[in-house]
C-alpha cells in the first residue's frame, strides 16, 4: 500500500506520518509538495497537521486550490483513500470533500492534550482493528478544532453514520464534559458517504510509537494495510 | 474600456455560528462598565481594487471570489460595497 502524504509550506506533522507508515509498518511512502499534480501512483493521500499558508483567511483555505490538492479531489473521486489530520481536517471541509468547518474552540485556547475518543462505527478500513464503542486515548493540539455544522448536515451525519470518532468522557460518554472544545455531537472524526476520506481533529500518528507511551492510533494506519494484505511488521 | 473599482468586503460568521471571541471582547466590555453592550460578533474586512467592463460585471466577479475563497459560506456570510474609482493605472 503506498502512501503520499502533502506537504504544504507551514505543514509539520508530515514527518511524524511519514514515521509511522515508513518507519513503523514499512510501507512505500513518498512525500508529496504541494505543487506536485501527479498523485496516481499513490494508494493512500495523507494531508497532515500544521498551518498550511500560514492558515491565512481561515485554516485550511488558501491549501484547498493547491495543486496537490486538486489532485487529491480526483485521487478520492476514484473512491482511493484521504485522510486528513489536524490541518488537514481543516482542508478536507475547505475542499468540500466533507461536510461543515472547524472554527475556533469554545473556550478560545489553543488546545495541546491528551483526549478519549469513542470509536463509533468499525465496519470501514480505518476503525476495523478497534471494537465499536472502544474509547481511546489520543493528543490534540489545535486551536480551530470546534466542529459545526447547520442541523440538516449533522442529522444527515448521524443517519448515515458518518461520524467515527466522538469526544466522551474516560467511561465512554459522549457529554459535555468530555468535549474539549465544543464540537457540536462531540464530532472529533468524520467521514464522507462511501468512507473512502477520512477527517479528525485528534493526531493517531502521535501515538503509535510504543517508545512514546502510548499506541492507540496504530490500529488506524493497520486497518488500511489489511485491505491489501500489505505486509505488517 | 474598463473601469477600476474599488470593493469593501465585510464577512461575518453566520447567526447560528458561536463567536467565542466576539463573547470574550463582550465581557471585556462589560467590566469595563459597558453593561448595555450585547451580542459582539467579530467578523473580517477586506480591501481589493478589480478592473471589470461594468459595475456588474465586477459584481459578478466579486460574488464568486467571496464564495470561493473570501467566505466559508458553511460559516459565513459576506456582503461588499463597490466603487468606482480614477484609474491610477498610466497606459
Amino acid at each position: 500500500m503506498k502512501f503520499g502524504i502533502i506537504v504544504f509550506p507551514g505543514s509539520n506533522c508530515d514527518r511524524d506520518i511519514a514515521m509511522v507508515v515508513r518507519d513503523l509498518l514499512h510501507q512505500p511512502t513518498r512525500m508529496v509538495w504541494h505543487e506536485d499534480s501527479d498523485l496516481s501512483d499513490l494508494d493512500v493521500v495523507i494531508i497532515p497537521g500544521g498551518f498550511s499558508y500560514g492558515d491565512y483567511l481561515r485554516c485550511g483555505a488558501i491549501a484547498r486550490f493547491s495543486p496537490a490538492l486538486q489532485a487529491t479531489l480526483k485521487h478520492a473521486e476514484q473512491g482511493k483513500f484521504v485522510m486528513g489530520v489536524c490541518n488537514g481536517f481543516q482542508v478536507l471541509t475547505e475542499a468540500g470533500l466533507l461536510p461543515g468547518a472547524l472554527v475556533r474552540n469554545r473556550d478560545l485556547h489553543f488546545i495541546c492534550d491528551r483526549v478519549s475518543l469513542r470509536v463509533e462505527r468499525t465496519d470501514l478500513p480505518w476503525t476495523q482493528n478497534y471494537r465499536k464503542a472502544q474509547v481511546i486515548t489520543l493528543p490534540i493540539a489545535h486551536g480551530e478544532g470546534c466542529y459545526y455544522a447547520d442541523s440538516q448536515t449533522l442529522a444527515e451525519l448521524e443517519a448515515n453514520h458518518q461520524v467515527l470518532f466522538r469526544y466522551c468522557t474516560t467511561a465512554g460518554e459522549a457529554i459535555a464534559s468530555g468535549n474539549p472544545n465544543g464540537s457540536l455531537h462531540n464530532i472529533a472524526g468524520i467521514c464522507n458517504r462511501q468512507g473512502n476520506v477520512l477527517g479528525m481533529m485528534p493526531h493517531p500518528e502521535r501515538a503509535a510509537d510504543p517508545m512514546l507511551g502510548n499506541t492507540d492510533g496504530i490500529n488506524l494506519f493497520k486497518g488500511l494495510l489489511a485491505l491489501t494484505g500489505a505486509a505488517v511488521a | 474600456m474598463n473601469q477600476t473599482f474599488q470593493a469593501q468586503i465585510y464577512v461575518t460568521l453566520r447567526p447560528s455560528v458561536l463567536d467565542p471571541a466576539g463573547t470574550a471582547v463582550q465581557s471585556g466590555l462589560t467590566h469595563m462598565g459597558y453593561s448595555n453592550v450585547e451580542q459582539v460578533r467579530i467578523g473580517k474586512y477586506v480591501e481589493l481594487t478589480l478592473t471589470a467592463t461594468d459595475q456588474a460585471a465586477a459584481q459578478q466577479q466579486l460574488d464568486r471570489i467571496c464564495d470561493q475563497l473570501l467566505a466559508n459560506p458553511v460559516i459565513e456570510n459576506y456582503r461588499f460595497e463597490l466603487k468606482e474609482v480614477a484609474d491610477e493605472v498610466n497606459s
